[in-house]
């Protein structure tokens, strides 16, 4: 097709340049309020060109409200939430899918069955289970009826386990590393047995191997997800040393009878966007090809 | 040599109930061409071993049931029971919390803000990523500039696209405030309900249309380029090539995404409105996800939290279901 369109270029060229706009906008507010002292956000009209107080209010986000922890927590639970649902659901598909043993069928259900409840939808129970983790234990015992002998408490509240395990438990990961150990050709599982390799060299010479572009993909949305996290953490930390970025900022956001610090809360939100959209610069390609093979 | 199995279809000694339970729940989510020619999704080439698959799904299994079967059916357990706010006592009612959820005209008032919310959300986010798919498709040079920028959103958290609107929309200090209030806009989102509804819907839009705008490219460009040519030696222009053939093409994405819409305005926009409205003025913004919480932690009214929760999660399953009805009509179109 050779069309010589030059109108409709011109109107699609302005489109896409106005949905930049709209993206960007925010994000350089963000920035240039970030970057002003309190007298400079108070007048009116604000300013629209960055100011000189940018590392000033760094400094004071990073020492006053303790963002540097704040910071580290996030990166703590991304990791961990990465690393963990990465690590457990490579292995599960592996097993649904390469292995015929009892069942198999019904392990597969039950990891299924999780992508149909987000946390959202199972908060308070999802709580009690973290605030102690032998719950059911107790339950259990206080049926049988020797509630006094088994009384334990495991308290996950204030802990990194307790904001990375509840958000491990879901099966997208599962799912997706699933889908695509069934388009491996069967012939490199025949081969590698052949040659005599037991079902764990198989899947780590060879299967995980040749996942490596999911793994990556994968891992990037997982990172996202987790530093961008906000309900858990927000039940889940009492202490304010344990919560991450992202409900520091709604602690920083101003109160109507106080001082209206928005300059400080900017810049602790251009702290805390900072390294996702790193991220998400940096490896775009690889995450797009993750996020439309996942479907979710 | 792997077992070639053709005539065990059903792999397992699984018990009775749970191969009842198979079929159907089969036949509604998976009926994708990889599940129907492979055995129940088993290689081929398999291994016949138990100890090792049993380890490896363990640990995935183990996190399950403590965080999810234990609280879900949980979940189920308390919505039929009333417990006094210091957890105390509990007793059996029956389905007496839904009849009074019901009943409580607050619950109406925030499913009716929840339906609002989300069409609102739903229908903006759809069409702005339309129009911009269509645009990035037709260009010829810019393309990847122009995706690296719409896609900064994903990265974003939900809580923080809320907070910058929420300071770009303030009626002290925000820019954007004072223009429309220089236009005679009495704008203020903390006193009028309906500007406090339109500020959540456009943060939860901006921070969503990324999604919808990367499923569009990628679903327009697998749109066959032997039937655009033949549209064109037709006669057909770029605009009516996307109405009348690209578009119809891309309807299962589109559906697929419109679900996915109702999924994120339903439950992952619980961040922008607790960052910035708290469901604020007088429950204008008080979505149904955010009433959970109220009342599961802050009220600790835990029965009727319970009850919202169940509610939540049938609304969750049914569209767990279109989404993957859809995810499978969406790769057979594909293909």
């Amino acid at each position: 097709m050779n069309e010589h369109t030059p109108i409709l270029d011109a109107v699609c060229h302005l489109i896409l340049l106005v949905g930049a706009a709209l993206v960007c906008l925010p994000i350089y507010f963000v920035f240039v309020t970030g970057s002003l002292s309190q007298a400079e956000i108070m007048r009116v009209p604000m300013s629209w060109l960055p100011g000189s107080q940018f590392f000033a209010n760094m400094r004071t986000v990073l020492s006053n409200a303790d963002f540097g922890r704040l910071l580290l927590n996030s990166f703590i639970i991304a990791t961990g939430i990465t690393v963990g649902k990465l690590a457990v659901s490579v292995i599960a598909a592996f097993a649904v899918t390469y292995f015929r043993f009892p069942f198999r069928m019904t392990a597969f259900w039950l990891i299924f069955m999780s992508l149909m409840l987000p946390i959202e939808v199972r908060i308070v129970p999802t709580y009690e289970s973290a605030a102690n983790v032998a719950l059911p234990l107790n339950i259990l015992g206080s049926w049988l009826g020797i509630q006094a002998l088994i009384d334990l408490d495991w308290n996950l509240v204030n802990t990194y386990s307790g904001l990375i395990l509840p958000l491990i438990a879901s099966a997208t990961a599962t799912f997706l590393f699933r889908q695509f150990f069934l388009t491996v050709p069967d012939e490199l599982c025949e081969a590698a047995r052949i040659d005599g390799a037991s079902p764990w060299q198989f899947f780590r010479l060879i299967l995980l191997p040749l996942s490596r572009s999911n793994v990556v993909a994968l891992a990037i949305i997982l990172f996202l997800m987790g530093w961008n996290q906000y309900l858990w953490p927000l039940l889940l930390t009492t202490d304010p040393a344990m919560a991450n970025a992202v409900i520091g900022l709604k602690k920083l956001m101003p109160r109507p009878d106080s001082l209206p610090t928005w300059h400080l809360l900017m810049n602790a939100a251009f702290l805390t966007m900072l390294p996702p959209t790193i991220v998400i610069l940096l490896l775009q390609r690889w995450f797009v090809k993750g996020l439309v093979d996942s479907g979710k | 040599m792997p077992a070639r199995n053709s005539t065990a279809a059903l792999p397992g000694t699984a018990g009775g109930g749970a191969l009842r339970l198979r079929w159907p729940l089969r036949r509604l989510f998976l009926r994708s061409a990889d599940d129907a020619q492979s055995e129940s999704g088993l290689k081929r080439a398999h291994f016949r071993e138990w100890r090792l698959p049993i380890w490896l799904l363990a640990p995935q299994l183990f996190i399950l049931l403590l965080f999810f079967f234990i609280p879900s059916v949980r979940a189920l357990i308390q919505a039929f029971q009333l417990t006094d706010p210091f957890g105390a006592t509990t007793q059996w009612v029956g389905f007496e919390n839904f009849e009074r959820l019901f009943r409580s005209g607050v619950y109406w008032s925030s499913a009716q803000v929840t339906l609002i919310f989300t069409i609102a959300q739903n229908v903006l986010t759809l069409s702005i990523a339309l129009l911009l798919a269509f645009a990035s498709n037709h260009i010829l040079r810019g393309r990847s500039a122009y995706r690296t920028v719409l896609l900064l959103p994903y990265a974003i958290a939900p809580a923080i696209a809320g907070i910058m609107l929420a300071f770009l929309f303030n009626p002290r200090v925000g820019p954007i405030a004072h223009t429309l209030q220089g236009l005679g806009l009495d704008w203020d989102p903390n006193r009028n309900s309906w500007h406090a509804l339109a500020l959540i819907v456009m943060a939860a839009s901006w921070k969503h249309i990324c999604y919808n705008y990367i499923f569009l490219v990628a679903a327009l460009l697998s749109v066959p380029q032997s039937i655009l040519e033949s549209a064109y030696l037709d006669g057909a222009g770029p605009i009516q090539r996307f109405l009348r053939i690209s578009l119809p093409m891309v309807t299962p994405t589109l559906f697929f995404l419109i679900v996915i819409n109702f999924v994120y305005g339903l439950f992952e926009t619980f961040a922008i409105v607790d960052a910035t409205t708290r469901g604020g003025p007088a429950g204008a913004t008080s979505i149904l996800v955010y009433k959970v919480y109220l009342d599961g932690f802050v009220t600790l009214d835990l029965g009727s939290s319970a009850a919202q929760s169940v509610v939540l999660m049938v609304l969750a399953l049914l569209l767990t279901i279109a989404q993957f009805r859809y995810v499978e009509r969406r790769v057979n179109y594909s293909v």
